[in-house]
Order: C-alpha cells, then sequence, then structure tokens
C-alpha cells in the first residue's frame, strides 16, 4: 500500500484505537510538547489538583514568549498581569523539573523559532503546543499541530492525544519563484486559492520543485501558515536541506545516534504513487508578492492588484463580509495596494522573524531611510540566537540606521500581549500570519507580507512592488 | 466535566463567517492563569463601546445596544447560532470557555474550524454542525420569532424545533459517550497506561534518539 507522508508519521506513532474503522478515535503517541505561558498555567493547575505528574519530563521544553517584554529587560516585566503569568510557568517548570529558557537567556524567544533552532523538532516526531502555529514544525518532516489547554494537560498526564486521522491535501507548487517572491508569497497565495477554511479536516503536504527549493526558513513560514487555510498540520517531506539544518544543533543527535537517525529521516516523504484526499497544483512563477487588504488572510491580492469592490460579489453574506471588512480597514473598493499608506511597520513573528527573513529585509533597506509618515517600525528577533547572529552580521546597524527599532525576542506586535500594538485606526504592513480585527490592538489595521515587502513599503511610507525597487538585485 | 443532557434552550443569531478566536476572547484576557471568569468578555470589542481591560468590572462598562448578544430578546441564550468556519484562528480554549461561561451550551454552524472544535467537546460545550441552508432556515426562523427555542437531544444527535421539526447532526461515537456520561478523558486514556509504556519502550529501542 502506497502510503503519503503523513499517513507514515500517522502509523508510526498510534499506540491504540478503539475500533478497526479508521475514522475512530486513536491514541497518539507524542514525542515533543512545547509549552509557553499562555495556555500552560490551568493545564498544569489541573494536573496538580489531581494529583498526576508529568510522564516524560524529557520530553517538555518551555519558553515564555507572548507577554515579554520586547524592549529592556533588565528590570524584569512591568505589567503585573503579564508578569504573573510568566512567574507561573518559571515556577511550574522549576517545580516539576522542566527544561524552561527563562527571559534572561539568550536562547529565549518565539516558541516555534527555538524549537528548530535547538533541534528540539526533529523528523519524524509528533510535536504539539498549546499555540495553533505549531505547524511551523511539519517543515522538518514531522506532525506537528496546536492544542487546547486541556489537551497540553492530556499529554502532560499520559505523553498521548485521543484524536482522529485527518485527510490528506498535497498541495504541490511547481517551477521557479519569481525574483523577489518569498515563501510567504506562497503561503498567501494558497490561502487566497483555497480560503481560510479551505484545510479544514486535512492534514496538508507541500510539495513541488518550488517548495524543495526553498530553505527550511522557508519551509517554516509555509507551514506556519497552514492553519490560515484551516489546516492543523502543515508538512514538507525530508530532504537534504532538512538534514544539513539540523546537524550540530543542542538537542539534535550526534554520532551513532546521527548516524542511526538519518537513514530513517530519508525514508519521511510520500511514496510515488501515494493517494491524497485532495490535490491543488500552483505554478510558482504565477506567483505575485502578496498584499492583504481585509480582516482575513483569505482577503488578499496582488501588489500589482486593487482593493475589491463588494458590489460585485453575489452572495449575500460575502459581500456584507466584505463591506464590512474594508469599513474596520478604512478602505474603499478599487484602490491600488500601491496607494495604501501605512503608519508602522512590524518585522518579525513566528511566521518571518528567522535569521533569513531579518536579512532579506535589511537587504532592502541598506543605505534608506523610513519614510516620514512612518511613525514605527519595528524588528523583533524570533531569539535571541537569531538577536545574536544578526549583530555578529551588522544587520541591526542597518536597520537602525534606517529608522527601525531593533528589539528583544518574542511574539510581540503579532498579537500585542505585551506593550507593543497598534493603536485604534493606524495601519500596518506587518509580516506576521493573522489581519484580524484587533490582533495587533484594538481598531488597529493589519496588512500581512513577506519580510522584502514589509521592508520596501517602510522606505516608501505606502505598498511598493518589491521587483521594481532599483538596487535590489538577486 | 458536567454531562450534556438533553435540554431546551434561547436561540441567539451571530449573523457573521470567520468569526476568529481573536474576536470571541481578544488576547488581552489570555493573561489570566485561571479557567473561569471569561465570559463577561466574550466578544469584548463587539459587546462593549470602550476598550475592555482584564480587571474591569464590566457593570460599569459602556455596552454597544446594537450588538445581538445585548439585544433583551436574547438575554440568557444557549444556543449561539452563527455562520461557517467559526472558531478560526488560535488555539487558545479560552475561546470556548468564554462561550461556556457566558452561559452557551450549544453552538451550531455549517462549520468550525478543527482545534475550536476540538477543544469545545472536551470542556463538554457542544459544537453541532447543521448544512448550511438548514442554517439559513434557522436563522430566518430565531430572526421572526422572539423567544425562538430549540431542544437539543444529543442522544438521539437531534436539533428540534417547537414545531417538531428534527434536524440530526453527526457527532463522533466516543465524544458523545464521554459527553453524555461527563467522562474524564485523561482517566480513560490512563487505563491504556501499560499499553503506552509498552509503546514508548518499543519506541525506545527503535529510536534512540527521540530519548536522548
Amino acid at each position: 500500500m502506497k502510503r503519503t507522508l503523513y499517513d507514515k508519521l500517522w502509523d508510526q506513532h498510534v499506540v491504540h484505537t478503539e475500533s478497526a474503522d479508521p475514522n475512530s478515535m486513536a491514541l497518539v503517541y507524542i514525542d515533543r510538547h512545547l509549552v509557553h505561558e499562555v495556555t500552560s498555567p490551568q493545564a498544569f493547575e489541573s494536573l496538580k489538583l489531581a494529583g498526576r505528574k508529568p510522564w516524560r519530563l524529557n520530553s517538555i521544553l518551555a519558553v515564555a514568549d507572548h507577554n515579554v517584554p520586547t524592549t529592556d529587560r533588565s528590570h524584569g516585566i512591568h505589567d503585573p498581569i503579564s508578569r504573573l503569568q510568566v512567574d507561573t510557568l518559571d515556577q511550574n517548570c522549576d517545580e516539576l523539573g522542566i527544561t524552561e529558557f527563562k527571559m534572561q537567556d539568550v536562547r529565549q524567544g518565539i516558541v516555534h523559532v527555538i524549537g528548530p533552532e535547538q533541534g528540539a523538532t526533529l523528523p519524524g516526531m509528533t510535536v504539539v503546543c498549546g499555540d495553533s502555529h505549531t505547524s511551523t514544525h511539519g517543515a522538518f518532516g514531522c506532525l506537528a499541530f496546536g492544542i487546547g489547554t486541556s489537551e497540553v494537560e492530556h499529554v502532560l498526564a499520559t505523553q498521548c492525544l485521543l484524536m482522529k486521522k485527518s485527510k490528506s491535501m498535497r498541495i504541490s507548487v511547481e517551477g521557479e519563484l519569481g525574483f523577489g517572491v518569498t515563501a510567504k508569497d506562497i503561503a498567501l497565495a494558497i490561502i487566497g486559492e483555497i480560503g481560510t477554511a479551505g484545510g479544514t479536516g486535512y492534514a496538508i503536504e507541500f510539495s513541488g520543485s518550488a517548495i524543495r527549493a526553498l530553505s527550511m526558513e522557508g519551509r517554516m513560514t509555509l507551514c506556519n501558515m497552514a492553519i490560515e487555510a484551516g489546516a492543523r498540520a502543515g508538512m514538507v517531506a525530508v530532504d537534504d536541506t532538512t538534514i544539513k539544518y539540523i546537524k550540530g544543533r543542542p538537542f539534535a543527535p550526534r554520532d551513532d545516534l546521527w548516524e542511526q537517525a538519518v537513514p530513517y529521516w530519508r525514508t519521511l516523504h510520500s511514496d510515488a504513487d501515494a493517494v491524497f484526499n485532495r490535490t491543488v497544483t500552483l505554478e510558482a512563477a504565477d506567483i505575485s508578492p502578496q498584499v492583504t487588504w481585509g480582516t482575513s488572510p483569505e482577503m488578499v491580492t496582488t501588489i500589482d492588484g486593487k482593493v475589491p469592490d463588494p458590489a460585485l460579489i453575489a452572495d449575500e453574506v460575502k459581500r456584507h463580509d466584505m463591506q464590512h471588512a474594508l469599513d474596520y480597514m478604512g478602505l474603499q473598493a478599487n484602490t491600488p495596494i500601491q496607494q495604501i499608506y501605512l503608519d508602522k511597520v512590524f518585522i518579525g513573528s513566528c511566521t518571518n522573524s528567522r535569521i533569513e527573513d531579518l536579512r532579506a529585509a535589511a537587504g532592502i533597506i541598506n543605505g534608506k531611510h523610513i519614510a516620514a509618515n512612518i511613525k514605527q517600525a519595528l524588528v523583533v528577533p524570533g531569539s535571541g540566537l537569531v538577536k545574536q547572529q544578526a549583530e555578529q552580521e551588522g544587520l541591526d546597524k542597518i536597520f537602525r540606521a534606517a529608522g527601525f527599532e531593533w528589539r528583544e525576542p518574542g511574539c510581540s506586535m503579532c498579537l500585542a500581549m505585551n506593550d507593543d500594538r497598534l493603536v485604534a485606526g493606524e495601519r500596518c504592513a506587518s509580516t506576521s500570519n493573522r489581519n484580524f480585527e484587533g490582533r495587533q490592538g484594538p481598531g488597529g489595521r493589519t496588512h500581512l507580507v513577506s519580510p522584502v515587502m514589509a521592508a520596501a513599503a517602510a522606505v516608501a511610507g505606502h505598498f511598493v512592488d518589491v521587483r521594481g525597487l532599483s538596487g535590489f538585485a538577486k | 466535566m458536567n454531562k450534556f443532557d438533553t435540554f431546551t434552550g434561547l436561540v441567539a443569531p451571530l449573523d457573521r463567517a470567520n468569526v476568529d478566536t481573536d474576536a470571541i476572547i481578544p488576547k488581552q484576557f489570555l493573561k489570566s492563569i485561571k479557567r473561569s471568569g471569561f465570559g463577561q468578555n466574550l466578544f469584548d470589542e463587539w459587546r462593549y463601546l470602550d476598550h475592555g481591560e482584564p480587571g474591569m468590572d464590566s457593570a460599569q462598562r459602556q455596552i454597544n445596544p446594537e450588538f445581538v448578544l445585548n439585544l433583551p430578546r436574547y438575554q440568557r441564550a444557549e444556543i449561539l447560532l452563527t455562520r461557517a468556519n467559526f472558531g478560526c484562528g488560535s488555539s487558545r480554549e479560552h475561546a470556548p470557555w468564554s462561550l461556556q461561561d457566558y452561559g452557551f451550551r450549544v453552538i451550531i454552524a455549517p462549520s468550525f474550524a478543527d482545534i475550536f472544535f476540538n477543544n469545545c467537546f472536551k470542556i463538554g460545550l457542544l459544537p453541532i454542525v447543521l448544512d448550511a441552508a438548514i442554517v439559513d432556515r434557522l436563522f430566518e426562523e430565531v430572526k421572526q420569532k422572539e423567544g425562538y427555542r430549540l431542544t437539543v437531544d444529543l442522544q438521539k444527535q437531534a436539533v428540534v424545533t417547537a414545531d417538531d421539526q428534527n434536524y440530526v447532526f453527526e457527532v463522533d461515537a466516543f465524544r458523545k459517550h464521554c459527553l453524555l456520561n461527563g467522562l474524564d478523558e485523561i482517566g480513560l486514556t490512563l487505563q491504556h497506561a501499560q499499553k503506552i509504556k509498552q509503546f514508548e519502550q518499543k519506541r525506545r529501542t527503535e529510536q534512540p534518539w527521540l530519548f536522548a
């Protein structure tokens, strides 16, 4: 029987099934449990109240990322409610003996950046975290998905989850990406194509020559956004790029264990004739830089496009939703995207805060300055180690010289749980993943773009086609 | 988890598609380390005219009189009727917690986001998927008729109208069993503890790098 990558990962982890019916609930073993401060306190509390202990401590890696300040941390967190949540994580980890990168640790960062960076995310694993962007880790040929707090407790207590197998979808992107087009644009183009609910009930495998050509950073950006297409899990087959990335990382196997692991990892791809429940194909050459105009990631168009006109939409619910989104975003139908002016620029988040993202953005900024109408431009590296690497390469100097603020790592203005946020009516070019109402601050208006597009917009003060910038070359 | 019994409840219509978890419970309320008290901030940005922060007294806040849950006819609603892809976005269980804490016991929609759907069952909140055409009809009825109520019979897997229309829904047999009996899933899983240990031992032998 020919199997998909998802089939292989699933089969490897089923501990028990209630019946032979493939649709019945299965008990699935979890290899890696990533924990952060927002979705874990209630799980630890319930675990304790029930008199239970974590099943396997060395499967857990914890870090605070959502609430942490991105400015000077030497005085701790000033917001008492945020501080309590971070302190609670620290206490739970200390009490139970869980490995945690605390706020002052250089390894601290966004949970979906540090897992792969540390080699804590490995091919063939099941990886869970109480965070929907756990799909990011699927870039390594593992089965990774977000869970709720009850499930966090379930994994702590049993090392397993009760779940049903998803349907499978293959999204192939063939050919070569155009100049200035990135993994973020692939992700947004896919969501524009299949919709934010298009992947509901599916595990998506991204394949095709354009995906194979992506770096691990690019694959992580793509898998990160699988959830914005409705899919709990996104994944990419293991290849040389994957294995090369992992080698030598602190949590990765070494010596004999490495030699033992690699041949197994190389089996983690779909068999040639494996059958998927749904297949979608895109031509890489057809994908242009993307910009969202609305309050859902599927409300997206190309940089040479226009804000759509609700009057042209036949379906009443859709027309109403589109008008509502335009009202919230303060946009007029038919406005060219390149005439949308911005107030703030945010480069960061688990989608686009890795070293490659910062290098790409710095390449656009180098020697230039943010436009006069940009009130604030932030660069928030994904981890302390990304920050350190960027500083070694002098990227911080490029950003600072251009008028960007160079911050400490964390989720920051992707969801504005800390002090980094938009005020009502402000418009932001953001490299994050969600443009929902209020996501970056109450009344804030978010346009999702790639790092190079955000950087170019910061310099121009409005969206511009990065492909047309002078001095920008491959 | 409490047992889910058959009940008849008032229906409130939230006529929007793609209602995301940031709308259901905005992030500033996620800083709580408790599991209760989220109901007062359900749909906070739509429900109130002023900006909400944790610790505010909701009785002192400015109510948005136009928001559907603030209309007198929908007070004490227990069934939320809404549109496709409800609960999209983050994995925050605070979203089902806030809906339940507000007083909802059932959410009816043509479709739900996966993680939200799954989270609901863990706390005894029942998400029901009905055909878009049936949801359209229910929207018409609830808007026309004040005091519109539906009966939800999980045993029979049916939503029943006052004039005895039955709309059958699907629910996974295991989840149904857990809801009807108010079972603790962790307790159930731990009945397989021996099997988990054996699985783990085998995995440790075959893929030792995962346990280093």
